[in-house]
């Protein structure tokens, strides 16, 4: 059977893998890039398409500005549009402990140039006079938008092929192994491909490879539950994200340029590994509608025409696992971004690369080092 | 074993007779449809207040439709009634053994043993150059039109596509007093004779059709067949303004109107079977995906059933005895008793209905190869105004070779319609320019809701 | 009824021609800030096609839309109410006093409520 051989083997095509294909080609790494389907269909495709920044983890920010800077020249770059608009994330809050969130989040982030300001139920109603009367206090980040999912990885996967990578799409693998100084994959055909370094950018399935090299990691894996209005007038500029006090209650959407907004939240759902798919739950549709107008009373004017799921890997600390593998030489991981991964998709693809090519990357990502689960498993 | 809880979703010919023959074996089925009024399309009834005699409003239809709303009426009673029918009530979705309907912003879950599905069909569209234009209507929608609110589409108008409905609606508009400008049919004369045999299994209608056709060429109609669309002239300003096409030796002729009424036979309505999981499976005559059906309406999922054109198109009669049917599946599965002798006379009457289907496919085809043929500056998805030529771009600059592929990239089947009006022809589109055959580009994936659900609905407890 | 005859279709001020069934009540409406007749029993997409030659601008592209099916399959003939409502005219029957409007809100219809 065939054998394909590169500098690095990237194992999973989404935004992270694409990603890291591109930039890892840009430093003159020769790649392959496996995808068991259509590059950006899993996760990358599905989730919500916020690219905010305000609420991540502190220690992420810089990841996520990094992240940023290459999202602001994504048709320049990946040579394509993947309709980000910047017109600011809302997070709202509808009660006192609400607004003392986003204070101290405010507080905690404000070197990190996000440009929070904290408004008063008032004052956004004045500046966004849809909001309901509900609505307390929020916290506006000027800056931070959304883009569209189904473009973006797409979009980047095309953009590395055009670079040199080599990518392989509808090939499942079935093993990836490491035999001496290299690793060789294995696809469900038989084809093998081979590589000194490997990459698992696998997403809701890096912990099956993971695991097979002695690092199994807490991971599971949900469905969220998303709808989309039909088109109407451009109203809503940034996205909105209410506080709320249980995942059911959850809500948050965005308008496209186009005039569809879409709209999550209402929890997830079990996603049905076995066949790979994901079902939206109706009841929980249902609660999500029954969230929005309690944001913004016009949308009980405006129908939904279409819902969605996916399947997303969360890991139980909410951070990915991402960094150099702590037992294998060559080897790196870049999966369970746990909901939150499509802003830190071009970041994470170059800081992989870098990472990769010279042996570290000047952005902080200790904190989503693999090997912290053996060490909590040691002190346990 | 105690009564199963049966719900029918559609009250046209499929569902009101599946209703009737569940009555009668002692069940009371839930009967949920869409439309203010039994009857679904074309039986379709005119508002209560309208006058038209059923004669003049079904013409050589009259007594089956007259005869389906008298057996309607009695299932429905004065007083309770035998079954329990939802009207003005949609089924937007299916999940673990509950239909979840809505009615007037309320929505409800309601559990079945049973369903049976009697969702009907729609007009099948094959785009052309200028089809968006206002003054476009289906075919379906100018019987409506007229059956429904004795209106015309426009003051002059063109009838275009394939099929019989092609035909019986523009006599229909004839005989009305409206200006009908020409009937240009797409399929050649000489496929209708080669269907001469698989036709003569219902000469009755077969009758009718030629009759129909005479008729509109006595009215000074001009009556066209083996034409080819080239495009709907018209304006941002006025809508449609009129037609051209290449007729059957070659020459481009016009024709001015102001509305187009246009259809290439019908397509089932398949989201709900899609969402209840049914498996389907390509079917290369009519080349399009329907649901797999066994014996008498059975699906591949147990206690989900399927009849009338929603299962696959046999027209008004055939409907009426896909809907009993399934009742008789239904009982039996559940173990009621059945008679077998009923059971095998509807299935031979069946058979002829199917035998006809086909010579109605053959004698009128889906025009596939306009696809091809379409301009790039034709728009293919109506909803969101995609055009021909950017879903081949998607197909051959971005790889999508599959139909869901392509709607994420380039939004062909994302609009409100959700592909009702754009599916088969973009896959057949995305077909030719990727150079696969049609059943490689896969089809739509349904997703609920099946119509737009009004975000303002509330639960019912 | 002969078909002899094709004079060249005059721009009416209406899309649709009613042929029969003129017999009954007037119902009045607003299309546009301009009263309108309709008659009981139309549904609101015949009320608005007898008084104007469309329902409403399309989100994309230029053509106006009138309608397509007639049926509640198409989603083409979603209006607006002035009061930032949506209506599907062909499944709707008209009612006295209804205010349509058949151009785009603009922003505003998130402000309405």
């Amino acid at each position: 059977m065939s054998v394909q051989k590169a500098d690095v083997v990237i194992v999973g095509g989404g935004i992270m893998g694409a990603s890291s294909a591109f930039f890892l080609r840009k430093r003159g790494l020769s790649v392959i890039l496996l995808e068991r389907g259509l590059i950006g269909q899993q996760a990358s495709g599905v989730n919500f398409g916020n690219t905010r920044r305000m609420g991540r983890p502190i220690e992420e920010l810089p990841l996520s500005n990094r992240s940023r800077e290459i999202w602001l020249k994504f048709r320049e770059l990946f040579g394509d549009d993947a309709e980000l608009l910047l017109n600011g994330h809302l997070r709202l809050g509808f009660k006192p402990e609400h607004e003392e969130r986003m204070v101290r989040y405010a507080q905690d982030a404000q070197s990190f140039g996000l440009g929070m300001q904290m408004m008063s139920g008032k004052a956004l109603r004045e500046r966004y006079p849809y909001l309901a009367p509900e609505v307390m206090s929020g916290c506006l980040a000027p800056y931070d938008g959304h883009a569209n999912p189904r473009l973006a990885a797409p979009a980047i996967g095309r953009a590395a092929v055009r670079e040199g990578a080599q990518v392989f799409e509808n090939t499942e693998i079935v093993s990836v192994e490491k035999e001496g100084e290299e690793f060789r994959v294995t696809a469900a055909d038989g084809r093998v491909f081979r590589a000194p370094a490997a990459l698992i950018t696998a997403g809701a399935w890096g912990d099956r490879i993971s695991a097979s090299f002695g690092e199994p990691v807490p991971m599971i894996v949900k469905g969220p539950q998303m709808a989309v209005t039909e088109p109407v007038p451009y109203a809503i500029g940034p996205t909105i994200g209410g506080i709320a006090d249980t995942f059911e209650q959850t809500v948050y959407f965005r308008q496209v340029a186009r005039g569809n907004i879409v709209i999550g939240g209402g929890g997830h759902e079990l996603p049905d590994m076995v066949n790979r798919r994901a079902y939206v739950n109706p009841r929980r549709t249902l609660m999500t509608l029954g969230n929005a107008p309690r944001v913004v009373p016009a949308l009980a004017n405006l129908s939904i025409i279409r819902v969605w799921s996916g399947i997303e890997g969360y890991m139980k600390d909410s951070r990915a696992a991402m960094g150099p593998s702590g037992r294998v030489r060559g080897l790196y991981y870049a999966f369970g971004f746990s909901g939150e991964g499509f802003q830190l998709g071009p970041g994470v693809g170059d800081v992989m690369a870098e990472l990769i090519a010279t042996g570290a990357t000047s952005t902080p990502i200790a904190h989503m080092d693999i090997g912290r689960f053996a060490r909590a498993e040691a002190v346990a | 074993m105690g009564q199963p809880r049966v719900i029918i979703v559609g009250a046209g010919p499929a569902g009101v007779r599946c209703a009737e023959t569940l009555v009668a074996a002692g069940l009371r089925p839930t009967v949920v449809d869409e439309n203010r009024r039994d009857g679904g399309q074309i039986y379709r009834r005119q508002p209560d207040n309208f006058t038209r005699p059923y004669a003049k409003l079904y013409g050589t239809e009259a007594a089956g439709a007259q005869a389906l709303h008298e057996s309607f009426d009695a299932l429905c009673g004065k007083s309770g009634g035998k079954i329990d029918y939802l009207p003005e009530t949609l089924a937007w979705n299916i999940a673990d053994g509950e239909l979840h309907v809505t009615h007037n912003q309320r929505t409800r879950s309601l559990p079945y043993d049973a369903l049976v599905i009697c969702s009907g069909a729609t007009d099948r569209l094959m785009p052309v150059k200028g089809w968006h234009y206002a003054g476009t209507y289906s075919l379906g929608a100018s019987q409506i039109a007229l059956k429904s609110q004795a209106c015309a589409i426009g003051r002059q108008i063109v009838f275009m596509g394939t099929g019989p409905l092609l035909y019986l609606v523009a006599s229909q508009y004839v005989k009305a007093g409206a200006r009908v400008a020409a009937v240009l049919d797409t399929s050649p004369f000489m496929r209708r004779v080669a269907a001469l045999p698989k036709l003569l299994a219902r000469p009755a209608v077969l009758r009718n059709g030629l009759a129909l056709v005479m008729g509109l060429k006595r009215a000074g109609v001009p009556v066209l067949t083996g034409i080819t669309p080239i495009e709907i002239k018209g304006s941002p300003e006025t809508g449609v303004q009129g037609v051209v096409i290449r007729d059957n030796r070659g020459n481009e002729r016009s024709f001015e109107c102001d509305a187009v009424a246009m259809g290439y036979h019908l397509r089932p309505e398949t989201q709900l079977a899609d969402l209840a999981r049914c498996a389907f499976r390509f079917d290369h005559e009519t080349r399009q995906w329907l649901p797999e059906t066994g014996e008498d309406g059975r699906t591949s999922v147990p206690g989900v059933y399927l009849a009338g054109d929603g299962m696959r198109v046999l027209g008004a009669d055939g409907a009426e005895i896909g809907g009993r049917l399934a009742a008789l599946a239904v009982l039996k599965d559940f173990k009621c008793p059945v008679s077998d002798d009923e059971l095998f006379a509807l299935r031979a009457r069946q058979a002829g209905m199917e035998r006809f289907r086909r010579g109605l496919v053959q004698a009128f085809p889906w025009p596939a190869q306009q696809a091809a043929q379409l301009p790039d500056e034709a728009i293919v998805c109506r909803c969101e105004a995609i055009t021909a030529g950017e879903l081949r771009r998607t197909v051959c600059d971005k790889g999508a070779q599959e139909a869901n592929r392509a709607k994420a990239l380039c939004r062909v089947g994302m609009g409100r319609c959700q592909g009702r009006y754009c599916g088969n022809a973009g896959a057949e589109v995305i077909a030719h320019a990727a150079g696969v055959p049609l059943e490689q580009v896969g089809r739509l994936r349904g997703q609920a809701p099946v119509k737009p659900l009004p975000i303002a609905v509330s639960e019912e407890k | 009824m002969m078909n002899i005859s094709r004079p060249k279709p005059g721009l009416s001020s209406s899309r649709f021609a009613r042929l029969a069934e003129t017999e009954r009540p007037a119902v009045c409406i607003v299309i546009d800030g301009r009263p309108a007749e309709a008659l009981a029993g139309d549904t609101l997409m015949v009320a608005i096609l007898n008084n104007a030659r469309e329902l409403r601008e399309s989100e994309f592209g230029d053509a106006r839309r009138a309608g397509f099916c007639l049926m509640g399959a198409c989603q083409d003939c979603w209006v607006w109410t002035v009061d930032g409502a949506r209506l599907r005219a062909c499944t709707t029957v008209v009612e006295e006093g209804m205010q349509i409007v058949t151009t785009q809100p603009g922003a505003a219809w998130a402000n309405l409520v």
